[in-house]
This record gives structure tokens, sequence and C-alpha cells, in this order.
């Protein structure tokens, strides 16, 4: 099942919950006929109008009301981002921005409906929370977690099915890292959902090696959890980032913010290079074909615990 | 808020409160910033009917809910923003010295968080989605709320204006007003370079209803104001013709007045053009 499935599903289980929330579309599909139908009162569609989907957003969230506001990733934070920018984060608004066609989600249609500066974007915004699911499972989790956040919210879905990380429930903690596998010789952080997927099948090759890689599913990316990556870096003393994201300003970059401030280690950084690419491909393969995928971490994991001895003293 | 239907004499504390605007206005200007004097100038009989009897809000309680929001789109006319908001009491009367003065409340574009400001604007082209926002809220929550949203003519060269302006008709927000500052200037020329006619029909081909007035005749503005919303589910655009830099010979219709930092020279030349005006129009 896709994030986005999943998140429709739920949003309309919120809703009978919660009187507050709307759900505004921007002519998505779909929208219309399960939610529209469902809670006609509040269901708005402005059309294809990014601009005006966050404004009106905000103004609704000014009045006390809970929009769910839909679009794909790279027209919320590319061409609607001053709105989103002056309106909803400016004004610290509680409008959750539901946004799919993440990364190389919607890989087929080509590179302008491609969203790899998305978090990069989204974190830099005043006040905004940006939350990554990385399966079905998490992102159920996720819309409950975050139903009452006082402040705006970027929740950065797919399109497609991905596989499912979690097989049952979890308990989805707003800005505290998911361990999901131990390791003492070093740590995966991943973000997204073939990122995680990635992560853990790079455990497992490097635990067949003799090397214990921890698995950290970063699924806030703003705020960060601190915590998790000190611990981290103290611990296993070098990080590995993955994400369906270019390498600059995204999660990884949040990361070595953190870590050069507080415990500098070394850290590898693998996410899609700069670059507008001009190709055909389904999620996964478009992943792999521009570098990120279980063979680069394994070797960037593999370097940095047999490589350079830069390691020499960290730990 | 009572507004009258019927008049014949212009109230003589709105004249004297959109006199007291206008040297408000000049004094902000004779700071070491400046400010937008032409374009705050355009829109001060505007403001001064809507804050003196149209909006439904309370100083003494400017949070409640219930409350029309008025939204400077033109964010640039914070100056008259300011001295409207001082006349109606939601500032303090000395606040206006603080204009643009470092560490003070009162920015070349208004903050979030001064009393009576809705929403921080600036960038152009925002203020109609939010008060579409605004109106559909209040509609869907059962509010009497209304949206009152000024904005400049030039800022109508923003797509986002017409995004909203689509939108608004649809979603049957006859709460929503949309009033444009028709001052006919922006900085590098006139408006009409850059081709906003025929606006009336641009809006009512949008789904508008349309009202074109004189926007520095008090009276006709009560008259306007006072049947919006004229339609249940059709918003109102009101085109208000004005002349920037109003009231001020020096500055009436000029492209320079656009910006301007007033020396103490000028200032004394300025509020005493402005009042020679206004003695003889009173």
């Amino acid at each position: 099942m896709s994030t986005r499935e999943i998140y429709r599903s739920t949003l309309a289980e919120l809703a009978e919950k919660d009187p507050r929330v709307f759900c505004v579309d921007s002519d998505m599909g779909g929208l219309e006929t399960g939610f529209g139908v469902q809670f006609p009162e509040r269901y708005v569609n402005v059309g294809i109008a990014e601009a005006n989907l966050m404004g009106v957003s905000a103004g609704m969230a000014s009045m006390g009301l809970r929009p769910y506001a839909n679009t794909i990733s790279s027209f919320a934070a590319c061409r609607a981002c001053e709105q989103l920018k002056v309106d909803i984060a400016g004004n610290n608004l509680p409008v959750r921005v539901v946004v799919t066609h993440a990364g190389f989600s919607a890989g087929h249609y080509g590179p302008t409906h491609h969203a790899l500066e998305d978090i990069a974007i989204a974190r830099t915004l005043p006040n905004m929370t940006v939350v990554v699911p990385a399966d079905a499972v998490e992102t159920e989790a996720a819309v409950w977690a975050t139903a009452e956040l006082p402040g705006p919210l970027f929740l950065r879905l797919g399109r497609a099915a991905t596989p499912l990380v979690h097989d049952e429930p979890i308990e989805f903690v707003l800005g505290k890292a998911a361990r999901l596998r131990d390791g003492d010789d070093l740590t995966i952080v991943a973000t997204g959902p073939f990122p995680v997927v990635m992560a853990l099948r790079a455990h497992e090759v490097l635990a067949a090696e003799g090397i214990g890689a921890r698995v950290l599913n970063m699924h806030t990316v703003k705020p960060i959890d601190r915590e998790a990556l000190i611990a981290a870096a103290t611990e296993t003393g070098a990080v590995v980032t993955v994400e369906d994201h270019v390498s600059s300003g995204g999660m990884g970059g949040a990361v070595c913010e953190v870590l050069a401030e507080t415990v500098p280690c070394p850290v590898r950084r693998i996410g899609v290079p700069d670059g507008f690419f001009d190709m055909v491909g389904g999620e996964e393969e478009l992943l792999v074909a521009t570098g990120v995928s279980t063979d680069s971490i394994v070797a960037a994991a593999r370097a940095l615990c047999h490589g350079s001895g830069e390691r020499k003293g960290v730990r | 808020m009572s507004v009258p239907t019927e008049t014949t004499d212009v109230p003589a504390e709105l004249m004297a409160r959109a006199l007291r605007i206008r040297e408000r206005i000049l004094h902000m200007g004779s700071g070491p910033s400046g400010t937008h004097v032409g374009g705050s100038l355009s829109c001060v009989e505007i403001l001064t009917v809507l804050y003196g009897e149209v909006l439904d809000v309370r100083p003494d309680d400017p949070e409640f809910a219930a409350r029309d929001r008025f939204i400077l789109s033109k964010g640039h006319a914070s100056a008259a923003l300011y001295a409207a908001l001082t006349e109606a009491g939601f500032l303090p009367e000395s606040e206006c010295d603080g204009y643009a003065v470092s560490g003070g409340r009162l920015a070349g574009h208004p903050l979030r968080r001064l009393p009576g400001v809705e929403f921080p604007t600036g960038s152009l082209g925002h203020g109609l989605s939010l008060g579409a926002g605004v109106a559909l809220a209040a509609k869907r929550s059962g509010l009497p709320s209304r949206a009152f949203v000024l904005m400049g003519d030039g800022e109508l060269q923003e797509g986002s204006v017409w995004e909203a302006a689509q939108f608004a008709p649809t979603a049957g927000l006859g709460n929503l007003v949309a009033i444009v500052d028709r001052n006919g200037w922006q900085i590098t020329g006139r408006t009409e370079d850059l081709g906003l006619e025929p606006l009336a029909d641009r809006w009512r081909s949008f789904g508008w209803t349309v009202r074109e007035v004189d926007g520095h005749d008090i009276q006709e503005l009560r008259r306007t104001f006072a049947e919006v919303p004229s339609h249940q589910d059709r918003p109102t655009a009101v085109l208000a013709t004005t002349v920037k830099g109003k009231g001020v010979p020096l500055f009436e219709d000029k492209k320079k007045s656009h910006h301007v930092t007033l020396t103490p020279a000028l200032l004394a030349r300025a509020l005493g053009g402005l009042r020679a005006r206004a003695r003889r129009q009173s």
C-alpha cells in the first residue's frame, strides 16, 4: 500500500473524530470521490492553483480550522514556496501540507514531477515540522501523532506503493528517530521509503561481513533528533545518511549540521547528485541509477570502517 | 456596527479622521526610512470608512472570533493602516512616532501580532487567498465574519490574485470583498503600460459583483460598503478610482510619490499643502 492511500483513509478517520479537519484539494484526483463524498461540507477544491491552496488554507487555519492541504511535493515546495513561507509557516498556523510524489516517486512523469529539493526547502521554513514516513504503517501513525500539532506540518509522501518496513502497527513519536537495527560499528540514518528499505538491506549485507550497522529511521527531519545523532556518533563513531533527495540540504545536511557542532565524526551522505534528471524510470530504478542504493550504502560503510583510517582516535 | 444607507452630508468626524490619517502618514514618511507615501495617501478614505463604520472590529477585544477581517494585501501602505488603527483605537496615539524605528512594532510592511493586523503582508498577491480562506471558514463555521481585502492595482499583475479571484465565486464566498485601490501607478510608471483594463469586466467575467466608485468620495464609499456583501454567494469587487498621493498637491498623481523620505522642509510643505486643500474642501 502506498503512503498516499493510507493517508487518505486515515484522514477520513481523523475527520470523523475532529470536526475542525478540512480537506483542501488542488485537483489531486480521488479526494473528491473519497473525502469529498464522505464530508462534503469539509471538502474544498481550489483547483490547479497551488499558491491559492496555501493562502486559502492559511486563512482557514486562522479561523480555528485544521486544513489538510493536498498537492504534489514539487508544487508545494517550489511553486507555492512563498505562500508556504509567509502565509502558513510565518504565521505558525496549523495547516498540514500533505504532499505526494516526493523524491522520485513520480519517476515516470519526468523531472517536472520529481521532488528532490523539497526537504531542504521545507526544513528551512520557520516553525515548520517536516515528517517523512517510511511506509504506509508509519504514515497512518504519523497522521494521528501530528493531529494536535499547534503549528504547520509538511508531511512528505510518495505516490505508488512501496515495501512495508513495519508489519504491525507502531508508535510514532514525533521528533524521535526510530532505531530499527542495533549496531556498534557505524550508524546508517535513513529518510524516505526506499532509503529506509535500502538501509535495512545494507545492514544485512554488512552484518554478514562482520560490520554492525545501527539503522535509524529519521522520519522527522525537523525538528531532527539531536540526541539520537549524538548517541550514534559517540557510540558508533561514523555515520552514513541516505535519502531520496538531493544530497545537499536535506536530511544528510541536517545530520552534518548537528554533528559538526556536537560530536564531529566521519559522515558519508548518500543522496541524489545535483541534476535535472531527464530519465524515465520507476522510483527505485531512478534512485539506484542516480546513486541511492544498497550498494552505495554498503560501499560507504565499508570505506568508513576499513578505509582511510580517518576514524582513528574518534572512538 | 450601524451603517447609514442614505446620507447627504459627510460626517465631519470622518473628514477630520481622514485628514489626521494623512498627517500621520506624512509624519511617518519623515523618518530616516521614509515610507510609501503615494499608495498610502490614495487609500485613506477607504480605510477611514472601513474602520469608521463598516468593519465589526473591537479595539478592546481585537481577537473576538466573529469579527470582520481586514487584510491589507498592499502591505507597503502600512503607514495608512497604522494611522487608521490609531484612529480606531487599536494603537496608542504615540505609536506612529515609532514608525520604522529599530526595535519598534511598526515595520515598513505590517508585522503580525500588532493589534488589528490579521496577517503580515508585503509580498503582493497573497491577501485575496487569505481572505478567501477566512470567508470560507466563516461560512462553513456559521460565523458572521466578513473578509475585506485591500489590494493595489499594480498588485493585480500577480497571478495568484487571479487564482483566488477564480476560486472565490465557485466557493460561494458572498462574505468576501476585494477592494482595488486604483491609483494608476506602480514604481516604473502607469499601471496602464502593463495593461489592467477592462478591469471591471475582468472581475465580472470571473463571477464577481463589481462596484466602481470614487475612492475618495466618503459618501459613495459609505453607500457602497453598506450594500456589501450584496449577494449571499457572490463575492464583491469594489474598484475604487483613486489618486496616488491624494490630498498633498506636491505628490498627487506623481510617479515619484511612490516612496518618499520627507525632509523637515518637505514635510512642512506637504503638511501645508494638505491643510490648505482640506480647508478649501470643508
